[in-house]
């Protein structure tokens, strides 16, 4: 079974649930931004929870099917076509041997994620199907999808149609969006005053953002404490001797843009950072798109894992659901 | 020296060994770095050196973050008892300094550098008090570099030179990051070197260009078959300035596979090194050299 694509769309990749380990040289995680969509489609066509999917941003690709398969979309509301004729997003559809999935315009959130019963089988690197773009690896030929290309699928009897997630299980990012993080790392580089007015402001997603990570801009400017820098970290306030990112972590080069590195992260670097988004909120970076005013809310570690723990029940919910 | 621990969200914890960049704090982030792989403790998934730093990842749900924290900090007390005494590798890589491809990428981003009228090598020369160019390539590769770091981008060491903190070339990064840099230049951006692995975005200055490949996704390349990384933290890096048709020579070579990258294993002792640098060095190049 294989899957012919006539539109690749904007950028659409494979991914799964990533490739830990080889991070201490480069190679960051990978895998679905927004993972807990990733997973329910892959439930909802009866897959495993991790098998490989389609990530499409904002625009969805169009692909024939060379053999029968169950589909499901999830994530962004980007509203699926069979021959044209309209689906539903998260809910299962059937798509017959020579039909052709395409996508109608986006209507909210960012990545969809589109699974195919059987998984899509692009030969296994390091441990994951996911593609990591900048290092040319893994995925399909290392890169996003191409007109022409032939992605094979697995084999997999495919679960029935019309299985559907309630919509009080579909999570997404609320308006402004809330993004809970954890200050530290490099926190008391700043002052006081810029340290309240980083979590008053609004920010709005910049256009610059991509599976490596997101800017944000439109808050004050960070003031530095004053210090004579260390040896080896660089002449600006923002600078530090290169060291490893968080996924998650928060950079603000030169106090002014606040960067937060995602599935794809650059592993380390020389600049400060001023904390940590959860990791129960780095799905719904995934669903941003640029302009989404956002605003970051403090948190304990306490708080932290109690939003994970929250986050792992609404995925047992919607387990049970199907 | 002292270790400063952060919570980096609830997945990772973050130790400084030194707010700023010494051998000693890099040794200190590599004897951590081992102690922790050593103690296999579960629900650790990522453990990643840095220079003078390093950072483990893993599972809340597995081991929660303040019991992690405990470990690290035990371990850092067993560590900090370890001799400064690592298994290496001495890792030999031609440079084309001033080569024609960074000199075209400089020229097309020159209005982002603090000289514009001065290539890079030029500028970074004048800063440190070195001889010109030629000047720059001796002390540039007269003495070996540390790889103190893997990452930014798959397999990009940082490289940190293996000389006194009053000879260590230092430039700034670029105004603005270029959003061009060639595969395999030869870099460096504060006191730290580097090899980028791949083509793209980067602020450090440009020297030169090396025709042997650090990176293969593919695993095609011959010294790339094992790994798709040559560099891992620890390793030494001698540079050998080579000229346009040893270069030319060398990238048909490993098109061939017929290229045979120079590297030997090797034992590397801080202390004895800090006793006599340029002595401990010259028997660093012997090992190399096969004498």
């Amino acid at each position: 079974m294989a899957v012919k694509v006539i539109k690749p769309g904007l950028s659409t990749t494979v991914q799964d649930l990533g490739r830990p380990g080889y991070y201490h040289i480069g190679i960051p995680l990978s895998g679905g931004m927004d993972r807990l969509a990733l997973k329910a489609a892959n439930l909802l066509v009866g897959n495993k929870e991790g098998a490989a999917v389609l990530e499409a941003v904002f625009m969805g690709p169009e692909l024939q099917f060379t053999d029968d398969a169950t589909v499901a979309v999830t994530g962004a509301e980007l509203p699926p076509k069979v021959n044209g004729e309209a689906r539903e997003t998260w809910t299962s559809f059937k798509v017959k041997k020579g039909q052709t999935l395409s996508f109608d315009f986006l209507k909210k959130g960012a990545r969809a994620y589109i699974a195919i019963s059987g998984g899509i089988d692009v030969p296994v690197v390091l441990g994951s199907r996911s593609t990591y773009t900048l290092g040319a690896l893994g995925g399909f030929k290392g890169r996003k999808l191409e007109a022409g290309d032939k992605l094979p699928v697995g084999k997999g009897r495919g679960a029935k149609e019309g299985r559907s997630i309630p919509e009080k299980l579909r999570r997404a990012p609320g308006m402004p969006a809330e993004l809970r993080m954890l200050p530290g790392l490099y926190w008391h580089r700043i002052t006081a005053e810029a340290g309240k007015h980083f979590f008053t402001d609004t920010w709005k997603v910049a256009p610059e953002a991509d599976r490596i990570g997101y800017r944000f801009r439109g808050g004050r400017p960070l003031e530095f404490v004053p210090r004579e820098q260390p040896f080896g970290a660089g002449s600006d306030p923002s600078n530090i001797v290169d060291a490893c990112y968080p996924y998650g972590s928060i950079q603000v080069p030169g106090g002014t843009e606040p960067i937060v590195l995602h599935r794809d992260a650059v592993s380390g670097g020389g600049y400060f950072m001023v904390g940590t988004v959860i990791s129960a909120d780095m799905d719904l970076i995934g669903q941003l798109q640029p302009h989404t005013p956002a605003r970051f809310v403090e948190v304990t570690m306490a708080q932290a894992l109690k939003a994970r723990r929250d986050q792992a029940k609404l995925y047992d919910k919607l387990k049970a659901s199907l | 020296m002292k270790t400063r621990y952060s919570y980096g969200g609830d997945e990772h914890i973050f130790v400084e060994c030194d707010e700023e960049m010494s051998l000693e704090a890099f040794f200190k982030s590599l004897s951590m770095t081992a102690a922790v792989k050593k103690a296999r403790i579960k629900g650790v998934t990522e453990i990643c050196p840095a220079n003078a730093s390093m950072q483990v990842k893993f599972d809340p749900d597995v081991i929660k973050p303040s019991d992690m924290l405990k470990e690290l900090k035990a371990i850092e007390k067993a560590a900090a008892k370890a001799k400064p005494v690592i298994k290496s590798r001495i890792i030999e890589i031609p440079v084309l300094y001033n080569d024609p491809w960074t000199h075209e990428t400089l020229m097309r981003f020159r209005e982002r550098h603090q000289d514009p009228k001065s290539t890079d090598i030029e500028y970074t020369a004048r800063i440190n008090n070195l001889d010109g160019v030629d000047g720059f390539i001796k002390a540039h590769s007269g003495a070996p570099w540390f790889v103190s770091m893997v990452g930014f981008v798959a397999g990009l060491p940082f490289l940190y030179q293996m000389v006194d903190r009053k000879r260590q070339i230092q430039s700034p990064k670029y105004l603005r990051p270029r959003t061009d840099t060639p595969k395999l230049t030869v870099g460096h951006g504060g006191c730290f070197g580097c090899i980028y692995s791949v083509r793209g975005a980067g602020g450090y200055q440009m020297f030169g260009i090396t025709p042997v490949p650090i990176y293969d996704p593919n695993q095609k390349i011959k010294h790339l078959k094992e790994f798709m990384c040559l560099f891992r933290p620890g390793d030494i890096v001698k540079w050998k300035p080579i000229g346009r048709e040893e270069y030319d020579a060398t990238v048909a070579a490993v098109e061939k596979g017929k290229f045979n990258l120079k590297m030997k294993d090797v034992t590397f002792d801080l202390g004895e090194f800090k006793k006599d640098m340029d002595g401990y060095n010259a028997k660093l190049m012997g090992a190399l050299n096969g004498r």
